[in-house]
């Protein structure tokens, strides 16, 4: 897993995501989730570790299965109050649900067992054909690389602006949304200028190297398929074929339009 | 001589210090692994008056301790009681003693932010809840007090010079009228002479206000040539806590924290380890020049 070219990963999840999307019908999912199971278990890293991923947007998805459980129209299970709960609703929500789930938990993996800048680079290869279209592919995966290389070190900096504040008695937490908001602004300022210093020595230090852009860079690791990559070619097709089947004719649910 | 002063101002103030930790602990938390020991179990008392050095190796947990002390950040385990008041009581105003024990960090660029330099020291003492009347007269005295030229005043705090800036933020925790000052390493990228001239600034404000202060710095110079007193941390662990001669005649404990001692220091250690009868509690060049030039005297070579 951790080796696989990152465009093949990329592929790979854009596939998955795209086969959850189009189908809405238990076998479908079933697959789905067999084939998400699989990859975790190749990837070898810790389930728990892969449920925490969820974390973020447990809300999202209670919030989401709420409203499908008790708004969707259809034949009436049960009512209290004034909500009713259909089984359709049910049926909706656990397809959303599972939905959710199953994108999260493979766009995880993908994070997880791929470095950042190897995924721009991967990007940038993938998006090549743009550059028909004048799209400035190379120069947007690099200001991607760099705003991601740049994000932790951001947070870190706000910490210490936040720390540096606070031994001056500012307060973030008492008062009204417009003091609250104000409180923010000895923050923010010192963030922008600092950001603003450290593009400019970047700009500077790439500059000393004499970057131009990405007309005729050569790379130090260029991205090179393996036979590990054909592999998960060859089992996402065979993926594809039994999603499509299996979508189209087993239960023969009509597509479901994105 | 410094060392006497300090028993002196013992004296005339309180009996309880004014400071002190009791075993603390702090751990980082990062991601899924075992948390980092960044302070472990340490203890001190700091007296009202003191000038403190506190030393140690990046990463030996000396900034950890600095914020634990104005309770910027929540120890494991242990406390600080600030003037006999333990400071992570629930109840216990924490905003009010971030005005009473000054925190300087590092970079002034992290706390600088308002479109004059007046403006910024202004930012302290209002959060403290004084009136703004009596926030610009102190502002305008904190200002003079650490040297800044008058035309600073109504300058952007970011077109200053990087002296200029530590000062400017300097006084934005000054301006609290805060009875412990703490700097993290108040001398970083400054040439020779600012760095003097800051660390005097600072020594004056022991010697005219009477304030308490606490100097981290990588400079065992610096820290010999001002404080009564050093505090060595190592891997989190504060390993030697003493005056100034008695902590450089440690020379091997603090070889091993990855710090030296004063180049005087070692010379004149050597010299004594050559057979001189020379004083081997000496750590500053001027020391070190006199009792060179006494041993001679007696030595009649001059």
């Amino acid at each position: 897993m951790h080796r696989l070219d990152p465009r093949t990963k990329i592929v790979l999840t854009f596939v998955y995501i795209l086969s959850l999307f189009i189908f809405e019908n238990p076998a479908v999912y079933a697959v789905a989730a067999l084939f998400l199971i699989i990859e975790i278990i190749l990837s070898r890293i810790p389930i728990l570790y892969m449920v925490k991923g969820l974390k973020p947007v447990a809300f999202l998805l209670a919030f989401t299965v709420a409203v499908n459980l008790l708004f969707t129209g259809g034949q009436e299970l049960f009512s209290f109050w004034i909500f009713t709960v259909t089984i359709e609703g049910i049926k909706r929500s656990s397809y959303l649900i599972g939905r959710l789930i199953f994108l999260v938990l493979a766009s995880n993996l993908m994070t997880l067992t791929t470095a950042p800048v190897s995924l721009t680079n991967a990007l940038e290869y993938l998006m090549r054909p743009l550059k028909l279209f004048k799209v400035p592919v190379h120069e947007v995966a690099m200001m991607m690389s760099i705003a991601l290389r740049f994000i932790p070190i951001l947070v870190d900096e706000a910490n210490k602006i936040m720390k540096a504040q606070m031994a001056r008695g500012a307060d973030f937490d008492s008062g009204n949304i417009i003091k609250k908001t104000k409180s923010f602004v000895p923050i923010i300022i010192p963030l922008f200028v600092s950001a603003f210093r450290r593009a400019n020595n970047l700009a500077q230090a790439m500059e000393a190297r004499c970057y131009n852009g990405g007309e005729g860079r050569t790379r130090l690791n260029p991205l090179k398929y393996r036979r590990g990559d054909v592999v998960a070619y060859v089992l996402l097709v065979i993926y594809a074929v039994l999603i499509v089947l299996m979508g189209c004719f087993l239960f023969k649910a009509p597509p479901v339009a994105l | 001589m410094k060392t006497e002063k300090v028993n002196e101002l013992n004296e005339l103030n309180t009996d309880i210090p004014i400071l002190e930790a009791k075993h603390l602990v702090f751990e980082y938390r990062t991601g899924a692994a075992k948390p980092v020991r960044a302070v472990y179990d340490v203890s001190f008392s700091v007296w009202p008056g003191e000038f403190i050095g506190l030393i140690g190796h990046t990463g030996s947990g000396k900034s950890t301790l600095l914020q634990l002390l104005n309770a910027l950040e929540t120890p494991a385990s242990g406390t600080v009681y600030f003037k006999g008041q333990d400071i992570f009581e629930k109840r216990y105003d924490r905003k009010k003693l971030r005005g009473k024990v000054g925190l300087v960090f590092q970079y002034p660029e992290h706390q600088l932010f308002a479109e004059t330099v007046f403006a910024d020291v202004c930012f302290g003492p209002l959060n403290m809840g004084v009136d703004r009347k009596q926030a610009e007269l102190t502002a305008y005295d904190t200002i003079k007090q650490v040297g800044l030229e008058d035309e600073c005043f109504y300058k952007s705090p970011f077109d200053l010079s990087g002296g200029q800036k530590r000062r400017a933020a300097i006084a934005g925790v000054l301006a609290m009228k805060p009875e412990v000052l703490i700097l993290d390493e108040p001398t970083a990228g400054l040439d020779p002479k600012g760095r003097d001239e800051l660390l005097d600034m600072i020594a004056s404000l022991r010697d005219k206000e009477n304030m308490t202060i606490i100097l981290v710095s990588h400079s065992m110079e610096d820290v010999a040539r001002y404080a009564d007193r050093i505090m060595v941390m190592n891997e989190g662990r504060l390993i030697l806590d003493d005056t100034v001669s008695t902590v450089f005649k440690h020379r091997q404990e603090i070889k091993t924290a990855g710090l030296s001692v004063p180049e005087v220091s070692e010379i004149v250690a050597e010299l004594s380890a050559a057979g001189l009868p020379i004083r081997d509690d000496i750590f500053t060049v001027d020391e070190a020049a006199e009792e060179i030039l006494r041993v001679l005297k007696e030595y009649r070579v001059i």
